[in-house]
């Protein structure tokens, strides 16, 4: 945080993003998946990114977090280039099943994000309980993945995650295997839990409403190379309301927009 | 004991019976066979005076110590050969040609190096369980899901964590099904050296038997190997379903 502010004092009048893509062009087996992207992420902001299956949302979201490298241009994060994943960073993957240590309970599998930050093992019983409590897990540290529901599993995976401390958090489609009722309730929980720890968020959805409730701003992405092909402000007050936030004239005008945008991309 | 094992049980014992009828019948003079009354009672012999004690307890010995350093020396390098791609593909042809070795063909080298006794037999033993368990454990390694392998770099797990924490456990019940099929080996290794040339253990046990003319207790040692056989599978069986249960499965059959 004080290297972000001191860069304030630099460079007036423009934040210095969290993290930020230069160009970034990453060609993987001789495709290029993503083209010359750039891109600012704000501190605090919640980015959401959709666009057709194949467009390179995954790929964008797995260069942030520093699994893949440029093949040219650069990805930052606090102004430093990004060599390796940083433990600043948490990610969500999607299919949690597999994110998931099978052979560790609930509290074990949280504790592994504690082990690796060298906390010392007299310390992780509460921090374990808190942070199971906090994606509300309570009660469930002696149960295994495999005896846990979808959403419980999402949330499990959501409190490794948040035993991290990230600054940023990188969600990928992490809702899209969910049923609907459970996806209403998670997205509640990871706005509230994000605006609570002040934490930056870049979300990659399918789902056009979801990107549209959860974000500041929507990025949408043209396939073939990946690249920016719509950027949209989201004014929506917060917090945000399952029923009266989509309702919203706001809500719908950028709805209409983003499924013009994709309708326009299949063809 | 349910019906279908003692449906199982019944053809063994019809042949045995009418073996030892015919055994009876025709007095039965042979150096290779005798009827099953007599095993029995050698088998008995053999109890009571200790001997065949004795001779378990070294061949088990020399079969566990074997697998002992052959499944350390296996776990490590087919654990290292399964993370590390340059490290396999440099190996890989040297592991390619010392595995077809038989383990018996050391059999003259280590008798030279180390000698009669418990020394070289652990020797041929380890050798021969190196690799099952280290072509096993590395597909093991090989097959985790990748998914784990980038948690633990989101994380940044240290190294030695990520081969504790994340490789081991993931690989374990695929591990242990190798370290199970090396169990095995091991006995049928330890006394072939035995029978070939070691004075000592069950092995020897029935060269002794056969030079003294006593088909009886040669068979009578048959016997009781083929049991400790059984009984160390069935223990590893249930060792397994009680660590892993359906994991070992779907493990064994990834």
């Amino acid at each position: 945080m004080a290297s972000a502010a001191k860069r304030l004092d630099t460079v007036p009048g423009t934040p210095a993003p969290q993290i930020a893509f230069d160009g970034a062009t990453l060609v993987l087996g001789g495709k290029t998946i993503i083209e010359n992207l750039s891109l600012g992420v704000q501190p605090g902001e919640f980015l959401c990114i959709v666009g057709a299956s194949g467009c390179g949302k995954t790929t964008a979201l797995r260069l942030a977090a520093g699994l893949y490298q440029p093949t040219s241009g650069r990805v930052n994060f606090d102004g430093q280039p990004m060599r390796a994943p940083r433990r600043e960073i948490a990610i969500v993957f999607q299919d949690y099943g597999k994110a998931l240590l099978p052979w560790r309970t609930a509290a074990g599998n949280v504790s592994l994000a504690l082990e690796a930050a060298g906390m010392p093992s007299a310390e992780r019983p509460a921090r374990i309980e808190e942070l199971l409590r906090t994606v509300g897990l309570p009660g469930h540290a002696g149960k295994y993945p495999s005896e846990m529901s979808g959403g419980m599993q999402q949330r499990l995976q959501i409190a490794r995650c948040l035993a991290q401390e990230p600054k940023t958090l990188l969600m990928d489609e992490p809702f899209g295997a969910l049923d609907a009722m459970t996806r209403q309730g998670l997205q509640d929980e990871v706005l509230s839990l994000m605006a609570a720890s002040g934490a930056t968020v870049i979300f990659v959805t399918h789902d056009l409403d979801e990107a549209i409730y959860l974000g500041d701003r929507v990025i949408g992405l043209l396939p073939h190379p990946g690249r920016i092909g719509i950027e949209l402000a989201v004014n929506l007050p917060r917090p945000r309301d399952q029923l009266s936030t989509r309702e919203h004239p706001e809500f719908l005008r950028l709805r209409r927009q983003l499924f013009d945008f994709i309708k326009a991309t299949e063809q | 004991m349910t019906a279908g094992s003692a449906k199982a049980l019944a053809l063994p014992l019809a042949v045995l019976a009418t073996f030892e009828l015919w055994a009876r019948a025709t007095h039965l003079q042979s150096d290779s066979l005798a009827p099953p009354s007599d095993i029995v009672v050698a088998l008995f012999g053999a109890f009571a005076d200790l001997s065949i004690l004795a001779a378990t307890r070294d061949t088990l010995f020399s079969a566990f110590a074997g697998l002992a350093i052959g499944t350390i020396i296996g776990l490590a390098f087919g654990i290292a050969f399964g993370i590390s791609d340059t490290l396999n593909r440099l190996m890989e042809v040297t592991v390619e040609a010392i595995r077809p070795i038989p383990s018996i063909a050391l059999l003259p080298i280590a008798l030279i190096a180390l000698g009669f006794g418990y020394r070289m037999e652990i020797v041929i033993v380890a050798f021969a369980c190196v690799w099952p368990i280290l072509i096993l454990s590395r597909a093991a390694v090989r097959s985790i899901e990748p998914r784990l392998m980038e948690v633990a770099r989101a994380l940044r797990l240290p190294p030695a964590q990520r081969v504790w924490k994340i490789i081991i456990p993931a690989a374990l019940p695929r591990i242990f099904v190798a370290f199970r099929l090396s169990a095995g080996i091991a006995l049928i290794v330890a006394v072939t050296v035995e029978i070939a040339i070691n004075p000592l253990g069950l092995g020897a046990g029935i060269m002794l038997a056969q030079q003294a003319l006593r088909p009886d207790l040669m068979l009578a040692y048959l016997v009781w190997i083929g049991a400790i056989g059984y009984a160390l599978n069935v223990l590893l069986v249930v060792a397994q379903n009680r660590l892993f249960g359906r994991a070992a499965l779907s493990g064994a059959d990834r």
